[in-house]
């Protein structure tokens, strides 16, 4: 029940540009070890740029 | 054998169901049956013919490295679960115009549009955003026009981004149209979209300052706020003081939509467009589901005919000419679109987890967005014919007040009365629903219809209207907004061809030079369509279809192209076969629209009537003064040379596609520009 939960939340986000912050964590921690992620808000706030910079694709 | 069995039962059932379409004569259909042939007709598809694509003609590799997986960075290639996907790919490609374009159609009665809706999404429309997607896929998710240069060449690379522009310029254009005959004189519902904008504001300071990333709560705040303006708005249009602040002419609100639209899209992003972007996708997505909810639980009688005389004749009145070529790129989302060969090279490959998930959300996602076109066909269909012709009959026909509505629609063969076009307007909390062209209202109409059904009865319907209302136009202002943005960015690309500093996209001047340039083509054709006697609708949207078409031609024969270089040329008939069919019908429509000798028709028949009499010193309606004669005259030419353009650009394509299949025929292996499965770096 919580893992739909959390995929259907998941979805909505990723409907709105936002990819999940968790996963980019993980990447992050295992190909990256080094480097310094983005907060929360950091990483929000880029995605939400990067989604409008080509127009953020939609259709008619 | 026994795992055909069910799928064999459920084409019996479907096949049932369509059977008692057509058996069906002289009294009303139920949307069921319609709406159960569809569902089976798309589970049949995607189990057989996708997969056969897949498997088969492309052969998905489900072993290989997908983009998300070899350049996964967690922004923009994140390997995602394959439902996830499916819901972002869909609210990406379902927008306004599933729900416009089969309404439109309705005037030829609900099977035309029914009949080409499956057909064309099936062997058309699914298929090129699936192949668009494979293609993309393989080459690290780039876009359309990188595409076309690396399979085909630069030269129709360029080319097909000129026609891409030009799309988004009359989409954009059409797009605003119908928000301007949704608003037009409706106090109620131009106050509601109105409040959007400082609403949007709050809700973007909040994600921006308070709680940045809480998505969720910042849009019940939205809702919240939205169902607040619908019924202040109420309260607005009985306000004697205040409606007429928020009644404008149709002129005055598009002058008023093409600044805010050169505003809007300067602004930053976090302010305006993505908390408005979440409003219209959540609404979107909640609409349509409640819609299919609301079709099953009423089960509604179909009372539009199954075929109308407009479909023999070519005269109807929302737009004009024969069902070939113009049923065809009147629905286009829903059956084939063009425009999602922009969005499958977009972000959707970049985030595929597996190669065998292609299939799923290429195709299988289109199948959804076309289901989303029989929900809006099937609406527009249970309405009072009457209703539905008096509303989308544009006022040089209806004359705009009911009694000559009413007489006019009632000789077209749909009797109404001037009191059920009055009551019916009163019902929905409007002044006149009469000559509201453009698909949005009587949608909103058919919406108000069903909903009310279920929550609220005949009380709730001017509440459900405008909710209707709302949720349209505040997903075509962000399609606006956003559109106008992605135009800015693909114009500098072109400008800078020409002049290299336009290719700064971060410079300032740049920018503004061509998100004005941008606007002002778009508010040209708005203009242009909301000054149009006939509604403008007549005008633009076989623009808008022929081009949309045009490019969903484009990106089959970019398919075509690849299935050669990948010497699988044998099974090319998949994307050959919808391809040839694309370029007849936007190549014929796009030769009426040019030069058919009726000015109904053809631009430039138009033009030479009013030139004419121009000539003569004689004012021809709808024009007032020789001044405006002029104008139509240039409007017409200039529509022309559009339509000309698109016609160049298709045949452009289609020389480079068919002398590219040659030319690697001959070649002994394959020649394609993919990633190599081996080439696994990070």
């Amino acid at each position: 029940m919580s893992a739909l939960w959390r995929r259907l939340a998941q979805t909505a986000r990723l409907m709105v540009g936002q990819p999940d912050y968790d996963a980019y964590r993980r990447h992050l921690a295992e190909h990256h070890p080094g480097r310094e992620a983005m907060t929360r808000a950091q990483f929000f706030r880029e995605r939400e740029a990067a989604r409008y910079r080509g127009g953020g694709g939609r259709c008619c | 054998m026994t795992r055909h069995l069910p799928w064999i039962l459920l084409a019996l059932a479907g096949a049932a169901c369509l059977g008692v379409v057509a058996s069906v004569r002289g009294e009303p259909v139920n949307a069921l049956w319609i709406v159960a042939a569809a569902l089976c007709v798309y589970l049949v598809a995607y189990r057989y013919y996708a997969r056969y694509i897949a498997r088969v003609v492309v052969a998905v590799d489900p072993a290989r490295a997908t983009p998300a997986v070899r350049r996964a960075d967690g922004l923009d290639y994140v390997a995602t679960d394959r439902r996830v996907l499916f819901g972002h790919h869909f609210a990406a490609i379902a927008g306004a115009g599933p729900l416009v374009g089969p309404v439109l159609a309705a005037q030829m009665g609900y099977l035309p549009g029914t009949l080409w809706i499956l057909a064309g999404v099936v062997l058309a429309g699914a298929v090129q955003d699936f192949m668009v997607l494979f293609i993309s896929m393989r080459r690290d998710g780039r876009s359309l026009g990188e595409l076309i240069r690396m399979e085909m060449g630069a030269v129709p690379g360029t080319i097909a981004l000129v026609g891409a522009f030009m799309i988004m310029v009359i989409i954009l254009a059409v797009l605003a149209l119908i928000v301007v005959r949704a608003l037009a004189e409706s106090p109620w519902g131009l106050f509601t979209v109105v409040a959007t904008v400082p609403l949007a504001m709050v809700m973007g300071g909040y994600t921006r300052w308070l709680r940045p990333g809480a998505i969720g709560e910042v849009s019940v705040i939205g809702v919240v706020g939205l169902v607040a303006a619908i019924l202040l708005g109420q309260s607005v249009a009985a306000s004697a003081s205040l409606a007429p602040w928020f009644t404008l002419t149709p002129v005055a609100l598009c002058v008023g939509l093409i600044g805010y639209g050169a505003v809007a899209s300067l602004l930053p992003v976090w302010l305006l467009l993505a908390p408005r972007d979440y409003l219209s996708t959540f609404l979107k997505i909640g609409a349509i589901a409640a819609l299919a909810v609301g079709i099953v639980l009423l089960a509604p009688p179909l009372r539009m005919p199954a075929l109308t005389d407009f479909a023999a004749t070519g005269r109807g009145p929302v737009w004009a000419g024969p069902l070939f070529p113009f049923l065809f790129i009147t629905i286009a989302c829903g059956a084939v679109s063009g425009f999602h060969a922009l969005i499958a090279s977009g972000t959707t490959p970049k985030l595929i987890a597996s190669e065998g998930d292609a299939a799923f959300i290429g195709y299988g996602a289109m199948l959804m967005e076309s289901a989303v076109a029989i929900m809006a066909l099937v609406a527009a269909c249970i309405l009072d014919p009457g209703i539905y012709f008096a509303m989308n009959a544009p006022a040089a026909i209806t004359a705009g007040d009911p009694a000559t509505a009413a007489a006019a629609v009632t000789a077209m063969g749909f009797p109404v009365s001037p009191e059920t076009l009055t009551e019916t307007a009163r019902q929905v909390g409007e002044t006149t629903i009469i000559s509201r062209a453009g698909g949005a209202p009587t949608l909103a109409v058919a919406m108000a219809e069903i909903f009310s059904h279920a929550i609220g009865g005949p009380a709730m319907k001017a509440f459900w209207y405008h909710f209707a209302i709302l949720f349209e136009a505040l997903f075509i202002l962000t399609a606006v907004d956003a559109g106008t943005r992605a135009g800015r960015f693909m114009l500098q690309d072109l400008l800078a061809l020409a002049v290299p500093r336009f290719g700064d996209t971060r410079g300032f001047v740049p920018g503004l030079v061509a998100t004005l340039l941008c606007v002002g083509a778009w508010g040209f054709f708005l203009y242009q369509g909301v000054t149009d006697p006939l509604g403008g609708v007549n005008t633009l949207w076989p623009l808008f279809g022929i081009s949309n078409q045009m490019l969903a031609a484009v990106a089959l024969l970019l398919a075509t192209v690849v299935l050669f270089r990948m010497k699988r040329a044998r099974y090319a008939a998949v994307t050959v076969l919808p391809a040839t069919w694309l370029v007849l019908c936007t190549g014929t429509a796009g030769l009426m629209k040019l030069a058919h000798p009726d000015p109904a028709i053809g631009f430039l028949a138009h033009a030479r009537r009013f030139a004419v009499a121009a000539a003569r010193g004689e004012v021809l309606k709808p024009a007032k003064t020789l001044a405006e004669m002029h104008r139509i005259v240039l409007n017409d030419r200039i529509d022309a040379a559009l339509c000309a353009l698109f016609l160049a650009v298709v045949a452009a394509i289609l020389v480079y596609a068919v002398r590219t299949c040659l030319a690697v025929r001959r070649l002994d292996r394959p020649s394609v520009s993919e990633i190599p499965p081996a080439g696994a770096t990070a």
